[in-house]
């Protein structure tokens, strides 16, 4: 049965005429019963009855039946006929064998349909794969042939590289070549320089010898008269003590300059350690007051009681000008310290700056802007007060000043005035006086004129009286006028004669002067002429 | 500002007095003295050959001319025009000559350095010092006149020696720890003697006045070294200009770096003023240092010109604040500046007939009213620094200045 094509029954009537060609073209079987009953004739159009009773006519219904038979049997189906032989047929068993090849034939078509559906699926799932597969195979060509440009790359890097290294190695061998060139000719020609040198040495030594040898009488120095030193001294001979003294003065000026020197870095430390002093008392006052804090003081305890130390010890007057190194490296070490600690500060202060800027609130630390500016603007009123306090008190000390100063000047006025009534009085009685004097003057003048006269008429008989009066006439005549007159003239000479000297002298006391000078004279005109000598020179310088 | 009238010179041989009453300047082989002020010829002597070199002996009664080509040095008196010296040094010629710091006394160093000869006008004596080095700086007088070290060399190694002025003494002879030295100074108080190395090693050495080695300083190895120092007028500072383009500056008290100052071809820093007069060209030259005179009130400026690779600028630096303070940028390649005695003035030439003065107040430059070429070469100011002198190839001037106020 080999060459039977499956005949696909045809659902629809309009589907025969294909199934009847697909029947028609079937092969031609090896001569037997089935093939020829198959062989059919071709009707153009021909219901399904018509193909059915194709393979059924009225010829061959044994056949059929029997070759239907056969196949039920095959298939498994019981035998349609009534007996294992005969021709009655079963219709029960035909029947069922129909219902039994109808269930079959829906089970079939129902598989087909699956199949199919599957076959579909299956169909697009290839395709799918298959365009996923194509897809796949070309990204990995694009990425083997780009892997391939990569790997070219890398080796033209590699390569580059490579020699780029062997150049680098090459400089620096070129380098040190060089360089041991440049060492090898420097000592070369050290060593060439040193020959010639020592050559050249040689030729001056010989050259020299033959000049000094030579006695060349030119060589000498023709001068007109020697000179005189530039500062005068005579030239001296070296000895050792000029030696001894030469190296004194040249450790004496080697000394003073270190002296200056160090004189100078004196005073620039001194300078810069009062500054640091300062420094640290700022930074000090410009620290937040620790004690407020109990929780930091744990922390800054031993900080606290090092600064108040420090303090102690460093702001001693005398502790900072000594120059050991403990107190140089206490000083900068607490420095040091107190400016980390106002770093530190500082930088609080700015976090919290831009805490506030960005609108935190933290209370506590943070002093809002407001306060900020409150508590300024009181500082400045404080400042306004307190500088027009600073006025006051300044005006009222000038004022003070002033009111001593009249006081003062009253005092002295008063005084001034005082001694310009004294004066006025002693003119007058001066001027009287010198009135009075220049009258008696005249009538000593006459007496004297007079007395001379007498004198030189009788001057054989009294020589001796001539001599004590001809030498210092004037001395005994005054002698005689201030035995007359001792008070007033007193009075008026020396008192003149004090007026030459200091104004200021107080009147009280150049009364008392002229009255111990009057007993004074009244006393020692007995003595002799030397204190009557002293009146006469007064006198005369009175006169002149 | 005043300009005299061109006299002849030659040599760029134009020298104030100490005292600065007069003026020496040489034309050919005749050296004339002028008074400063009228600058009528005073005196006119006639040496031998041409003059190569002047100076005044430091209490201006002395000036020695010294010609190399002969090998003699005349000595001339202000005091006595007819009183003459003549110091010929014969077949072991002459290099150099000066005076010793007292007036009386003129070394002469022969050629090839084999000896430095101490001549004294006083007396018949003659000192000897062997083995000079030949080297730019090789004496150093102290400020004070006291001292002098004389910079030697034996089996190839320096030395140092220290004499006593007065009579001449070696005082001190240590050996210098010099590859080669290329010069030694004395600071201004005296006490310490700076010796730097040949320009093939930075190394600049710092010894006491009696011999000890204070301090050494190296700024780097291998490449171009020290160009030149220049002292502090109070010792506190040295500078030392190097062939990198930087200056440093060393404290006294630790003989430590303080600070380094650069000088690039451009100025980053807005502060500092820049007086430009016109584009500047580079060319290869030395460099040189200079520190003005310290007032009781003005903050210390010290100068440098970096030639090594900007030949026309100047760089006023300010010590106080340690930075840059002005930059002077020339037309041509700076010939010379010096800094007024008195006050921090500064007066630059650059070879035409212009003087450039600066001083913390502003810059100008005046032209000096000259017919022809006056190439002004050099300057050199008055002890008082009311005028200075310019000097050119051929001819010198003087030039007035208006006394300031002094501040």
């Amino acid at each position: 049965m080999g060459d039977w094509k499956t005949i696909t029954v045809p659902v629809l009537p309009s589907d025969s005429k294909n199934t009847f060609q697909y029947t028609s073209e079937k092969k031609i079987s090896p001569p037997s019963m089935n093939s020829q009953v198959l062989r059919l004739p071709l009707p153009s159009s021909k219901s399904m009855h018509s193909f059915f009773s194709a393979f059924c006519t009225e010829e061959n219904i044994e056949q059929s039946i029997s070759y239907l038979n056969r196949e039920l049997t095959t298939l498994g189906f019981p035998s349609i006929y009534a007996e294992s032989k005969g021709k009655e047929l079963n219709l029960v068993s035909i029947i069922n064998c129909m219902n039994e090849l109808l269930v079959l034939q829906h089970k079939n078509l129902r598989a087909q349909e699956e199949v199919e559906m599957q076959h579909l699926k299956l169909g697009s799932d290839m395709d799918h794969l298959q365009n996923c597969y194509a897809k796949l195979k070309e990204q990995l060509e694009l990425s083997k042939r780009e892997i391939v440009g990569l790997q070219e790359r890398d080796r033209q890097l590699q390569s580059k590289n490579r020699n780029l290294h062997q150049l680098l190695k090459n400089e620096k061998d070129e380098v040190q070549k060089l360089q041991n060139i440049i060492s090898s000719r420097a000592t070369q020609y050290n060593h060439d320089m040193k020959r010639k040198e020592r050559e050249y040495n040689k030729l001056k030594e010989r050259l020299h010898q033959l000049v000094m040898n030579k006695k060349d009488k030119k060589i000498a120095m023709e001068v007109l008269n020697y000179v005189g030193r530039a500062d005068g001294k005579r030239g001296a001979w070296r000895t050792d003590k000029t030696e001894a003294r030469n190296e004194e003065e040249m450790y004496k000026v080697l000394l003073s300059d270190y002296e200056q020197r160090q004189k100078q870095l004196l005073v620039e430390n001194a300078e810069l350690k009062k500054v640091l002093q300062q420094m640290k008392k700022d930074i000090i006052s410009l620290l937040p007051p620790q004690k407020q804090k109990p929780k930091e003081r744990s922390e800054d305890g031993p900080v606290l009681s090092d600064l108040e130390e420090d303090i102690g010890e460093l702001n001693k007057e005398n502790m900072w000008e000594l120059s050991c190194e403990t107190v140089r490296e206490q000083l900068t070490n607490s420095i040091r310290k107190q400016w980390r600690m106002l770093k530190n500060h500082v930088e609080k202060l700015d976090n919290q700056v831009s805490r506030v800027h960005s609108g935190a609130l933290n209370e506590k630390d943070v002093i809002s802007r407001e306060d900020h500016e409150l508590e300024t603007e009181k500082l400045e009123l404080e400042i306004q007060q307190c500088k027009e306090m600073i006025k006051t008190q300044q005006q009222l000390l000038q004022d003070c000043y002033l009111l001593e100063e009249r006081e003062r000047l009253q005092e002295e006025w008063r005084l001034f005035r005082e001694q310009k009534k004294n004066f006025e009085k002693e003119r007058r009685s001066f001027t009287e006086a010198a009135i009075r004097l220049g009258l008696e003057r005249k009538a000593f003048e006459e007496d004297r004129g007079a007395w001379l006269k007498q004198q030189f008429l009788s001057m054989s008989t009294d020589y001796k009286h001539s001599e004590n009066v001809t030498t210092p006439s004037a001395f005994l005549g005054s002698s005689d006028q201030d035995n007359r007159l001792p008070k007033s003239t007193s009075q008026q000479r020396k008192p003149h004669c004090m007026l030459s000297g200091p104004v200021s002298a107080e009147p009280c006391q150049t009364s008392q002067y002229i009255t111990h000078n009057s007993s004074s004279a009244a006393s020692k005109k007995p003595t002799g002429d030397s204190k009557s000598n002293q009146w006469v020179e007064s006198d005369k310088e009175e006169t002149e | 500002m005043n300009f005299s009238e061109l006299f002849k010179l030659s040599g760029l041989l134009g020298r104030f007095s100490p005292d600065g009453r007069c003026l020496a300047s040489c034309v050919q082989y005749r050296l004339v003295v002028r008074d400063v002020n009228t600058l009528q010829i005073l005196q006119l002597y006639t040496c031998l050959d041409q003059i190569q070199y002047i100076e005044w002996s430091s209490d201006s009664l002395f000036i020695l001319c010294a010609m190399y080509k002969r090998g003699i040095v005349q000595v001339w008196s202000l005091e006595q025009p007819d009183w003459h010296c003549k110091i010929d040094e014969g077949s072991a010629g002459l290099v150099a000559s000066c005076w010793s710091p007292d007036g009386r006394h003129i070394l002469n160093t022969t050629e090839f350095h084999l000896r430095i000869t101490v001549w004294s006008l006083c007396t018949k004596s003659v000192s000897y010092i062997k083995y000079p080095k030949a080297c730019q700086q090789g004496i150093a007088f102290t400020k004070d006149g006291r001292y002098m070290a004389v910079a030697e060399r034996r089996d190839c190694k320096d030395f140092i020696s220290i004499f006593v002025c007065s009579d001449w003494q070696l005082l001190r002879h240590f050996d210098s720890e010099t590859q080669d030295l290329f010069g030694i100074e004395w600071a201004p108080n005296g006490c310490v003697l700076a010796v730097w190395d040949t320009c093939l090693e930075y190394k600049i050495l710092l010894y006491s006045l009696d011999g000890r080695l204070l301090s050494t300083y190296r700024a780097y190895e291998w490449s171009l070294g020290i160009k030149s120092i220049a002292w502090s007028p109070s010792s506190q500072f040295l500078a030392i200009g190097s062939y990198d383009e930087k200056v440093r500056i060393l404290n006294h008290v630790t003989w430590k770096k303080i600070t380094e100052f650069e000088h690039p071809a451009t100025i980053t820093n807005t502060k500092t003023i820049v007086y430009k007069e016109v584009e500047k060209s580079p060319s290869v030259e030395t460099e040189r240092l200079s520190f003005p005179p310290t007032r009781a009130l003005a903050s210390s400026l010290f100068s440098t010109q970096s030639k090594y690779n900007i030949p026309n600028a100047v760089w006023i630096w300010d010590i106080q604040k340690l930075k840059l303070f002005v930059v002077l940028e020339q037309l041509c390649a700076i010939q010379s500046f010096q800094w007024d005695p008195r006050q921090p003035r500064l007066a630059v030439c650059t070879g035409n007939s212009k003087v450039y003065l600066w001083s913390p107040a502003g810059c100008v430059s005046v032209q000096v009213p000259m017919e022809g070429d006056f190439q002004i070469v050099s300057l050199s100011w008055h002890s008082s620094g009311d005028s200075m002198v310019l000097l050119s190839k051929d001819n010198f001037c003087v030039c007035y200045l208006e006394r300031e106020e002094v501040k």
